[in-house]
């Protein structure tokens, strides 16, 4: 749509500039609007967690004689998981470069490697779920438990959906090549997985390093 | 096997239930049996059902919010119709958890299904247009979002058939919806039916976020965007900013629901008043949601018909943006009862006042633009002066509500009740209405009969004073609300009244009706073929009635505020020598695909049918990955094409 920008005639001067930082120049170019609107999302996607940390900040207190955070918090293990997530958005960042520069081998080196390690990511996060659950600290057992596991599930949830999508776009760039909608679509896988680095980064803190004193 | 569901669920025993399920029923297939009987289906299918052009999905976004409205209002006349007669020892007609029912459903669908698809619908019609541009950013999610609104609407009309409703009020307060207090599916009715309605109405606030700053005629800088246009964007900045809050505290209501956990529950730690928070942190900014796009449409409809720009442009966008802030900073007022302390209420009362302070402005700068203006009363015009002076009273009852001693006396009393219905009815539905008049020419090509707009009108008027301004007195009598039955004898008059403005409100929407159908048989005397109705000041009335698929030939350049009305005053508007083919979307199925996996999933979580919840959750995903994978083409429409449609609409003066 809007593929053709140009001027009506019966309105004064023909030639403007087409700039694209400018606003008045017309719709911006299809790529533009797209990484725009997924902005957007992901800041609602943001605001969604954001309810989420204000009920766990609420709640945190609230365990029903039931175990609290330093009980149960293991930094070790909640660091092999940033580790990983973290390693994960690199390759990402570089997959995605390779793929601007037409290296496909380098892509599907780096999606491959943040395929793994986001897997790995979810497998520790599943089992410390499961550890939790067996020791009787499961989502039902207290306010402060609820928060936890929604919020770190919500979490999880991202990043399985991520890598569902993430396979996606790998097959989609094996059958279809760096075609524009599918570099469009790859900014946009992207910029989620950064940006669940960056919740997790505020669920580290806020979480697991102030609640493990 | 079918979970919770047996046939129980229909409720053979009750009479009124069941008369409402035949109805809704024989009304659903009576509509689907004409469409097979009159052969419209590849018509529907082709032109509505998979449409993805924002001019169609905004009409049936409001042609959605005037069908929930019948149903909305029926409930508020069975209500009004309650308490007319259950006064001392008469019960009147309605059990207590059926009152229950119609009360909770009454809100629900008034805000979620008929104000919210009706000013979502004006703007998805109208800010493309106005913008100078051929359609949203987005124009396939602009069809799922529709879609999934029509999803939550079918859900919620669905429990008046098979189950009921939540007994919780509008909002759904814990604990009494939790489930140790609310076991059966009704509260689950409400929450999966606004998850799935919300889920649409977050895309479409993103959709017209990223058009609004990214999809603009060449030259339409922010300072030269219709008033409507700066409305529309910080309402739907709201949406983006307050839904996913909505979301995120229905989830967690339907985990303590589901998986047992301990949110909002009364043991485990819950804490109940963590929901009003939630709840009231989308709320409040909701009701500006509603009402901000309504002002937009005042604000164009006084220009128009008082022929002069709008008075104050740049403190009418200020304000709005300042409305569009404070909005999230007030929620607390809607509980100062809950004990956060003078010092909180204090706070949150003075900055709910000062919120009065930017409508305020709003309302001098349209009296500013009537005074000395050639003011055309034509059917907007009503509506927007009838606005003016209920929006007002309503504001006003509404800043005495904000004062938290005050408060703690008419709290969840029917003067609250008066308060937000005079807000609502008098600014909302006013400017749907107003705006409803306003563009359907430009929808359709013909204008409304005005002779019964101004019937339906008055109707609304006299009927919500009548209605209302009784429940303002009553609520300081001390009146508490969604009560099935009061011995206080002496109020009793009061709300015969109140039935008879309701009553009233009745023939206003008798009125829209037969407005509709008169027009539609009369529509060949109503043509308009300028294009330019009203003698328009903005983009949206250069084009024609109704536009052209792609809106325009060539993006017009803009070079002032009122970008329409300074082409006007440059002379006759001649057809360009030279058009390039444009693209136009192409239709797509996914939005009524969606749609309808949408409403199976939904039916089998309420129902706790696990197995089909399954198969709905699968085909979602399976859905998302076929159409993700399909590379969308597009249609093309040639120079010649544009050139010779052009050619016919703008003769050059002298070639007959």
């Amino acid at each position: 749509m809007n593929a053709s920008p140009a001027t009506a005639p019966l309105a004064g001067p023909q030639s403007h500039s087409a700039s694209l930082s400018y606003s008045g120049g017309g719709p911006a170019s299809r790529r533009i609007v797209v990484g725009y609107g997924f902005w957007i999302f992901l800041l609602s996607d943001i605001i969604m967690f954001s309810a989420l940390f204000a009920t766990y900040a609420v709640l945190s207190g609230q365990t029903a004689g039931g175990p609290a955070g330093h009980d149960l918090f293991e930094l070790r293990h909640v660091g092999a998981e940033t580790l990983c997530l973290l390693f994960s958005s690199y390759s990402c960042g570089l997959g995605a470069l390779a793929l601007e520069r037409r290296r496909m081998s380098a892509f599907y080196i780096n999606f491959a490697l943040t395929f793994v390690l986001g897997a790995a990511f979810l497998g520790l996060e599943l089992g410390e779920f499961a550890g939790l659950t067996a020791r009787g600290a499961g989502p039902s057992r207290s306010a402060f438990l609820s928060a936890f596991f929604s919020l770190v599930g919500l979490h999880g949830a991202h990043v399985t959906a991520g890598l569902l999508w993430l396979c996606f776009m790998v097959a989609q760039v094996a059958a279809r090549g760096p075609r524009d909608f599918v570099r469009r679509r790859l900014l946009c896988f992207s910029l989620f997985w950064h940006a669940l680095d960056i919740i997790w980064v505020a669920l580290l803190t806020l979480v697991y390093l102030m609640g493990a004193r | 096997m079918m979970g919770k569901l047996n046939w129980d669920a229909i409720p053979f025993a009750q009479p009124i239930p069941m008369a409402a399920s035949l109805i809704v029923t024989l009304f659903v297939f009576g509509v689907l049996g004409l469409a097979t009987w009159k052969g419209w289906w590849p018509y529907l299918w082709r032109e509505w059902l998979t449409s993805v052009d924002h001019k169609r999905i905004g009409v049936m976004y409001i042609l959605l919010g005037l069908l929930m409205l019948l149903r909305g209002f029926i409930d508020a006349i069975m209500m009004r119709t309650q308490q007319a007669v259950a006064a001392g020892g008469a019960q009147g007609y309605l059990p207590p958890e059926h009152y229950d029912q119609i009360f909770s459903a009454h809100g629900t669908i008034m805000i979620f299904f008929v104000a919210m698809p009706f000013v979502v619908g004006l703007m998805n019609f109208v800010v493309p247009l106005q913008l100078g541009v051929r359609d949203v950013a987005f124009p396939v999610l602009n069809a799922i979002s529709l879609w999934l609104t029509a999803s939550g609407a079918l859900l919620i009309n669905m429990s008046l058939v098979i189950g009921n409703f939540a007994r919780t009020g509008w909002l759904g307060f814990p604990p009494l919806s939790e489930l140790q207090f609310s076991p059966d599916v009704g509260v689950d009715y409400y929450l999966w039916s606004l998850q799935i309605s919300g889920i649409g109405t977050l895309l479409a606030g993103i959709n017209m976020v990223t058009t609004i700053l990214k999809l603009r005629a060449p030259g339409m800088e922010y300072m030269r965007m219709p008033v409507f246009c700066w409305t529309a964007l910080c309402s739907n900045m709201l949406i983006v900013a307050a839904f996913p809050v909505l979301t995120a505290t229905f989830g967690m209501l339907l985990l303590d629901r589901y998986a047992g956990m301990h949110f909002f529950t009364n043991d485990g730690g819950g804490n109940a008043m963590l929901y009003f928070n939630l709840i009231w942190v989308w709320g409040h900014p909701e009701v500006y949601i509603l009402i901000l796009p309504a002002f937009g449409v005042f604000s164009e409809v006084i220009a128009t018909f008082s022929g002069k720009p709008l008075f104050g442009y740049r403190s009418m966008v200020l304000a709005t943006l300042a409305i569009c802030v404070l909005s999230f900073t007030v929620w607390l007022h809607h509980f100062f009862t809950m004990g956060a302390g003078a010092d909180v209420n204090a706070v949150f009362g003075i900055l709910s006042m000062i919120i009065a302070v930017p409508t305020g402005v709003k309302v001098f700068n349209w009296l500013f633009t009537l005074y000395r203006g050639r003011v055309r009363y034509e059917v907007p015009v009503l509506w927007a002066i009838g606005f003016m002076v209920t929006f007002v009273i309503g504001g006003l009852t509404g800043v005495l509500l904000a004062v938290p001693p005050a408060d703690f006396v008419l709290h969840n009393s029917v003067f609250l009740v008066a308060h937000f219905h005079n807000v609502i009815i008098g600014g909302v539905i006013f400017g749907a209405f107003a705006g409803y008049n306003y563009w359907f020419p430009k929808a359709f090509g013909f204008a409304l009969d005005r002779r019964l707009g101004a019937v339906s009108f008055w109707c609304w008027l006299i009927g919500f004073y009548l209605a209302f301004m009784p429940l303002y007195y009553l609520g300081l009598l001390g009146m508490t609300r969604r009560i099935q039955h009061y011995s206080e004898l002496s109020w009793q008059p009061y709300l015969i009244v109140a039935e008879a403005g309701a009553l009233i409100i009745l023939c206003g929407i008798a009125a829209t009706i037969a407005q509709l159908v008169v027009s539609i048989r009369t529509r060949e005397r109503r043509r308009d073929v300028s294009g330019d109705p009203w003698d328009g000041r903005t983009l949206e009335w250069s084009t024609t009635s109704p536009p052209p698929a792609y809106n325009y030939a060539v993006l017009p350049q803009v070079e002032s505020l009122d970008a329409f009305w300074a082409m006007k005053q440059r002379g006759p508007r001649l057809p360009a020598e030279h058009y390039e083919t444009i693209e136009v979307p192409r239709n797509s199925a996914n939005g009524f695909v969606t749609a309808l996996i949408a409403v199976i999933t939904g039916f089998a979580l309420i129902w706790r049918i696990e197995w089909l919840a399954i198969i709905g959750l699968v085909c979602a995903a399976l859905t998302l990955i076929t159409f993700g994978w399909i590379e969308r083409h597009e249609d093309h429409v040639s120079g010649e094409q544009l050139a010779s449609a052009e050619r016919a609409r703008l003769r050059p003066p002298g070639s007959a």
